[in-house]
């Protein structure tokens, strides 16, 4: 299952890669990228595991750029 | 923004203030200077306490916030307020460059359409694109972008394919013409009945491979990404060291003077600069192809790309035009317009491409009233009578099944034998034809520095060798099945020093595509075959964007490789520079936002490498 979210307020283009890191070690994720440029999360889980996923992006997200908002493509 | 640069700007004045209280004055000194260290960075000190708490530690305003509160504690007032200021005056200069670049990236999807005028029972109505369906009549006034894919029913004018194509020149279209999504009208109004509903478009497709091209990630951004995440650790590391043995192991050092070296290297310890550009080259390199209608689906293939030394073409579709042209009559008893003229009525119900050929040669319209008895001989050819002339149109066993004596033309191509009421005409000699750019095409990839050249193709011998030979290709692969080409391609591979590319039209080549190193299709409008199988796909028909498209890789790829060594070699110089005592905290600032900001613009400079290759355009 693939998912595109937009992370509107990213400013910091070293927390994308942490952000991304720490997302890639998330149980049930098969691959993530963060484009800091376009601003663009791109997710894929394992089927059936969107939901607990995606909650737990968004709090690695918040944690380390608390004014991002997460918006789904 | 503007805000920022206010409070920026209140935080110089406070500074400069400061400077005239005299240094006796104790601790006024210190208000003053503090004053404009918390106007110019309270946010920073902010965000440093809240990601402290949030667990993150070696963040950027973390080791902002050390690096100048160590300095006021140490003494260094001035220092400590002016290096906040000056970090603060780069992250404005960062944010905008990012803010411009991310504009620039954004104008390429401006192809995005807002809405569709839809022809309905009730007049034009504007509907979002996603509502649109297709088979409904969509109406494009001039100026505006086509939004949909679809088929001319009513109008004609000229549209500009540039956005798609890279081609400056505008296209006629009228009833019947296929028009692309992206394409603006310059002139007249246009009513289409659309093809395609918006998420299957071509606007949607090239969306998508340009948005999904980031996710493939190039070597360089791999190193860099892994590069980070032990480099702040370790300057960090290095300060704590820093900061603690040297006072504690030489005699006669202060703390105070080994922390302020200290914290130089906090400072420092951002990799923001590498984090930032690297990824931006690559992407401002694929923006750039773009532009000239090249779509590279990852910067890994700009990395391969750009290592290329072996390009392998095929010939029908991707050298040659794909399609028969009339190259020559030769007349026997009739004249040549009189040969033209009967071959193009008698063809004149035929839809194979030999016949369509005819006919775009022939200058004249032909009248369908004239002919009458058409029969189609499978496999030889067509009989008809035209005007009250029995034309018989085919090949050689067509004339010896009746009985006609022809001289057998030894020519490169498909021949068509004309007689007329028994007697031999004379004959049509058709052929492909080569695209116009494809010699200049090989030439610039001789000028790239391309070790081998060669052309496969399941076409005769002869035909394979001639058209080489015009085009300059020495060495050539015919009468090939789609498989030899695979394991042809892989002996290739194995004696090649550098990459193998290989360039076909997409649409029977898909496996020798996938087995390239780098597969290029051409011709990829609208064919979603191509679009899948290959890494590189070129919008229109010109071989000669092969060569652009090596040079931009290769010029992006210069300019990241520049953008790491200048990053490393200045952090490195201040990090040594710093740890002897020689430098101070304005060059470690530099080091941080100044050397970002010059890579950012850097690397912006590959956006523009699709507008400087016009000597390879199409004449």
């Amino acid at each position: 299952m693939k998912r595109a979210y937009r992370l509107e307020g990213l400013c910091c283009a070293n927390c994308a890669a942490k952000m991304e890191h720490a997302i890639s070690k998330l149980d049930g994720v098969s691959a993530v990228n963060i484009s800091f440029m376009t601003t663009r999360m791109t997710l894929e889980t394992e089927d059936g595991r969107m939901d607990e996923v995606i909650s737990g992006a968004e709090r690695i997200i918040k944690k380390i750029e608390p004014d991002v908002v997460l918006k789904r493509i | 923004m503007k805000k920022r640069i206010i409070r920026i700007a209140a935080a110089v004045i406070i500074f400069a203030a400061a400077f005239f209280i005299p240094r006796d004055a104790g601790i006024l000194r210190l208000v003053f200077f503090l004053a404009a260290y918390v106007t110019a960075g309270y946010d920073v000190l902010y965000k440093a306490v809240r990601n402290i708490l949030n667990g993150q530690v070696f963040d950027e305003n973390f080791l902002m916030t050390i690096a100048t509160a160590g300095a006021f504690i140490v003494g260094e007032y001035p220092e400590g307020a002016a290096v906040m200021i000056f970090y603060q005056v780069g992250e404005i200069f960062q944010d905008h460059a990012v803010a411009r670049s991310r504009r620039s990236i954004s104008s390429l999807m401006e192809l995005r359409p807002e809405y569709v005028n839809v022809k309905t029972g009730e007049g034009i109505k504007k509907l979002d694109p996603y509502d649109v369906s297709p088979g409904d009549l969509m109406v494009i006034m001039p100026g505006e972008r086509v939004p949909l894919d679809g088929v001319v029913t009513e109008g004609s004018g000229f549209i500009d394919t540039s956005a798609l194509t890279g081609e400056s020149v505008p296209r006629a279209v009228s009833e019947g013409s296929e028009l692309l999504g992206g394409c603006v009208n310059t002139d007249g109004v246009l009513t289409a009945r659309v093809t395609r509903e918006y998420s299957r478009s071509t606007v949607a497709k090239i969306l998508e491979l340009v948005e999904e091209a980031v996710e493939k990630k190039a070597h360089h951004e791999r190193f860099i990404t892994r590069f980070s995440r032990i480099y702040t650790p370790a300057v960090v590391a290095g300060a704590a060291v820093l900061a603690v043995v040297p006072p504690l192991f030489i005699p006669g050092h202060p703390f105070s003077e080994w922390i302020y070296r200290a914290l130089l290297f906090l400072v420092v310890s951002c990799p923001c600069a590498l984090v930032i550009s690297v990824p931006l080259g690559f992407f401002c390199g694929i923006g750039g192809a773009s532009r000239l209608g090249v779509l590279v689906k990852g910067g890994n293939f700009l990395e391969e790309l750009a290592r290329a030394d072996t390009f392998v073409f095929d010939k029908t579709g991707t050298l040659t035009r794909g399609e028969f042209k009339v190259r020559k009559v030769c007349p026997a008893t009739l004249s040549e317009s009189e040969i033209l003229r009967l071959a193009a009525h008698g063809e004149c119900f035929s839809n194979h491409p030999a016949a369509v050929s005819v006919r775009a040669a022939y200058a004249g319209d032909t009248d369908e009233s004239l002919v009458s008895d058409v029969r189609e001989i499978s496999g030889q050819g067509v009989c008809a009578n035209v005007a009250g002339t029995r034309v018989l149109l085919g090949n050689m066993s067509l004339m010896e099944a009746n009985n006609i004596n022809a001289a057998r033309a030894d020519e490169a191509g498909t021949v068509v034998y004309v007689a007329a009421d028994g007697q031999y005409a004379g004959y049509i000699l058709l052929s492909d034809e080569i695209k116009p750019d494809s010699a200049d095409a090989i030439a610039a990839l001789r000028r790239e520095g391309a070790k081998r050249i060669a052309m496969l193709t399941g076409d005769v011998r002869r035909q394979a060798e001639k058209t080489a030979a015009a085009i300059g290709i020495d060495e050539v692969y015919s009468e090939l099945l789609p498989g030899d080409k695979v394991s042809l391609m892989e002996k290739l591979e194995e004696s090649a020093s550098g990459r193998v590319v290989y360039v076909g039209d997409g649409i029977n080549d898909a496996p020798v595509l996938a087995r390239a190193d780098v597969g290029v299709a051409m011709g990829g409008l609208g064919s979603d075959a191509a679009i899948e199988a290959a890494d590189i796909v070129i919008m229109d028909d010109r071989p000669s964007l092969v060569g652009a498209a090596v040079r931009i890789a290769r010029r992006t790829m210069g300019i990241v490789k520049a953008n790491i060594v200048f990053a490393l070699i200045i952090k490195a110089a201040v990090l040594i520079l710093g740890a002897l005592g020689l430098a101070n905290m304005w060059e470690a600032v530099f080091a941080d936002v100044g050397v970002a900001v010059i890579a950012i613009i850097n690397s912006m400079r590959a956006l523009k490498l699709g507008t400087v290759n016009l000597s390879y355009r199409q004449r």
